[in-house]
């Protein structure tokens, strides 16, 4: 194992493997993000070019703040991922951390039960839950798509994290409990910090098809106070005629706040792993 | 004054009976080691008292209060764990301090009670290192510490040296002695390891599937046994057990011979063949064939050149040897 790893032929190939699946990964992005700052004629005769003197243009970006509310699209897909991730977080945990500390009756049925969920796809039930949103009224508010984020996401937050909990020393929660620790407190200070590796993983999971979905806000939130990001850019895709300028321009705008999430969220991975393997 | 008084304890998981009609009580600074094998519900006994398990049905008393319903922090007692179940995430200085924070403590108590505390375990080097930044003895003197500002009426240790390797262990299960002695508490302790039962102990509770085999100071139990589990579980190495006709005795019952009460020579009461010899130096074990299916032992002190093969003859002394009935009972 340690001669296979330093021999430098292997190091090269792995690599060499290593970043060549970057590039992959990376080429749409950088595709996206070169044309946003071409002109519309330089996007179609030379789609791979970089951006020069010629070509260079901002109208794309133009566009997309002239046309639209942007900021609003921005500002309420950032409000029901942030919002939909903190409930899935919060209950699930909560939920987890219930099914695997406490014995009570029907605790493995309950387990079973939260994790249906994870086989059977939320959109199945799109009609029901139309149907309850104008009951309650919750149509077109940002509130009806945190609930159904929430509850797509929650049984498999529910499945990971009480996998995770299981593993949290029987000894520390009771050495909490001989303190004084409220359940609450247990919970709060002495389990999160545990399983906040799993915790990160949760919400890198769950973040991108939330921030992504399409098929939702233009359900149950389609009014122009509540669109998000994902439906705003829409109105650039016509049936006859696509503003491609805007529509790069407005990819590119949305990468950012979710890479900052994940960047956020996947050093509290790496940070979870790494104290663990060092002590 | 009783420190605990349990009687009639029962515990089930179900079907499963963990522990079957305890009775048991723990005087003032009395030091109690519950020893058995694992899975006899040593363990389960220890969480119990501590309220960390609900008995089934039985009362738990300490210091002659009821407390079946009462949690497990307003006992009055601390508990240190296998696992020294340290918060990760606080310094030594932190891990002390919470309980008594929780429990509502003034200020400059709870400084005084650390600052005695890390005196008795020298630990006032450590008050700001996290416990990841200690060794393991390190990390066990801070649980214990923990335990000791709590300044409880009764202390509970479950297996707290099982993680500890052998030096150490000498080292810590002499300081919880000496604690024992500097204490004015009560305190009950659950191994495995029948030395640190024997050594600790004023009295030891042999459990074995969740019932009391026997209960005694540690030289009762060594030569008063009252059945054949005991006087197997206590002792090192184990009692041998021979059957009685061997020697002219009654069919189906046992006799027991310690080790060290058996000697080798040309002839004796037992002849075998040796198939095993253990030098340590300050003694010397050899495993002689009988005809049994287990080897009879013979502890020799000093040291004895016997070889494997040899054809010797084992005597003992007739007043020490303990008989034992079919159902395994003394007689």
């Amino acid at each position: 194992m340690n001669k296979a790893r330093r021999n430098p032929f292997n190091i090269a190939a792995m690599h060499g493997a290593l970043i060549l699946y970057t590039l992959i990964a990376l080429f749409p992005v950088f595709v996206i993000v070169i044309n946003s700052f071409k002109s519309r004629k330089a996007i179609f005769r030379e789609p791979l070019a970089l951006p020069d003197a010629d070509t260079f243009s901002m109208i794309g970006y133009q566009t997309v703040m002239k046309q639209g509310d942007f900021f609003l699209y921005f500002q309420n897909s950032m409000i029901v991922t942030v919002a939909s991730l903190f409930f899935i977080l919060l209950f699930g945990a909560m939920a987890a951390f219930a099914l695997s500390e406490y014995r009570f009756k029907g605790n493995t049925l309950m387990g079973l039960y939260l994790a249906l969920g994870i086989m059977i796809p939320i959109r199945i039930g799109t009609v029901a839950i139309l149907d309850m949103m104008v009951a309650t009224g919750l149509v077109n508010s940002l509130m009806a798509l945190i609930l159904v984020y929430t509850a797509q996401g929650l049984p498999l937050a529910v499945f990971i994290l009480s996998e995770f909990m299981r593993q949290v020393s029987d000894d520390l929660k009771n050495a909490g409990r001989i303190d004084g620790l409220s359940e609450y407190t247990i919970f709060f200070r002495l389990v999160l910090p545990l399983v906040r590796p799993a915790m990160a993983t949760v919400a890198v999971f769950n973040m991108i098809p939330i921030w992504n979905d399409l098929w939702f806000p233009l359900i149950l939130a389609p009014a122009e106070e509540t669109k998000t990001l994902t439906l705003g850019s829409q109105v650039f895709i016509g049936q006859f005629v696509t503003d491609w300028n805007a529509v790069l321009s407005a990819l590119s705008m949305a990468i950012l706040p979710v890479m900052v999430l994940y960047v956020i969220f996947s050093r509290q991975l790496i940070r979870g792993i790494t104290s663990g393997a060092v002590k | 004054m009783t420190a605990l008084t349990l009687s009639n304890v029962c515990k089930s998981f179900g079907k499963v009976d963990v522990l079957k009609n305890i009775d048991l009580t723990v005087e003032e600074n009395e030091f109690v080691v519950f020893v058995g094998p694992s899975g006899c519900g040593k363990s389960t006994l220890l969480r119990v008292i501590a309220g960390l398990e609900d008995a089934t049905s039985g009362t738990v008393e300490i210091d002659g209060q009821q407390v079946n319903d009462v949690p497990p922090a307003k006992r009055g007692i601390a508990m240190v764990f296998q696992s020294y179940a340290l918060y990760p995430h606080l310094t030594v200085r932190g891990n002390m301090v919470l309980g008594l924070k929780q429990a509502g403590h003034p200020k400059d108590e709870i400084e005084r009670r650390i600052a005695e505390a890390s005196r008795m375990l020298s630990l006032e080097p450590y008050l700001d290192r996290r416990p990841a930044e200690l060794s393991g003895g390190q990390r066990q003197r801070v649980a214990i510490g923990r335990a000791i500002v709590r300044n409880p009426k009764l202390f509970l240790f479950d297996e707290p040296l099982s993680n500890l390797d052998a030096a150490l262990r000498l080292n810590t299960r002499v300081e919880i002695a000496n604690l024992h002695r500097q204490l004015d508490a009560s305190m009950i302790y659950v191994t495995h390891d029948q030395t640190e039962a024997m050594t600790l102990a004023d009295k030891i509770v042999v459990l074995r599937d969740g019932r009391v085999e026997q209960i005694g100071s540690p030289m009762e139990l060594y030569n008063d046994p009252a059945n054949r589990f005991v006087a197997e579980f206590i002792g090192s190495p184990a009692m041998n057990f021979v059957p009685a006709d061997m020697i002219g005795g009654n069919t189906g019952t046992f006799i027991g011979i310690r080790p060290e009460y058996a000697q080798l020579g040309q002839t004796g009461q037992l002849n075998g063949t040796v198939i095993h010899v253990e030098k340590l130096g300050a003694d010397t074990n050899a495993m002689i064939n009988i005809g049994t299916d287990k080897p009879f032992t013979v502890r020799a002190f000093g040291q004895h050149d016997v070889l494997p093969g040899a054809e010797v003859g084992i005597s003992f002394d007739q007043a020490k040897v303990l008989s034992f009935g079919e159902d395994g009972k003394r007689l």
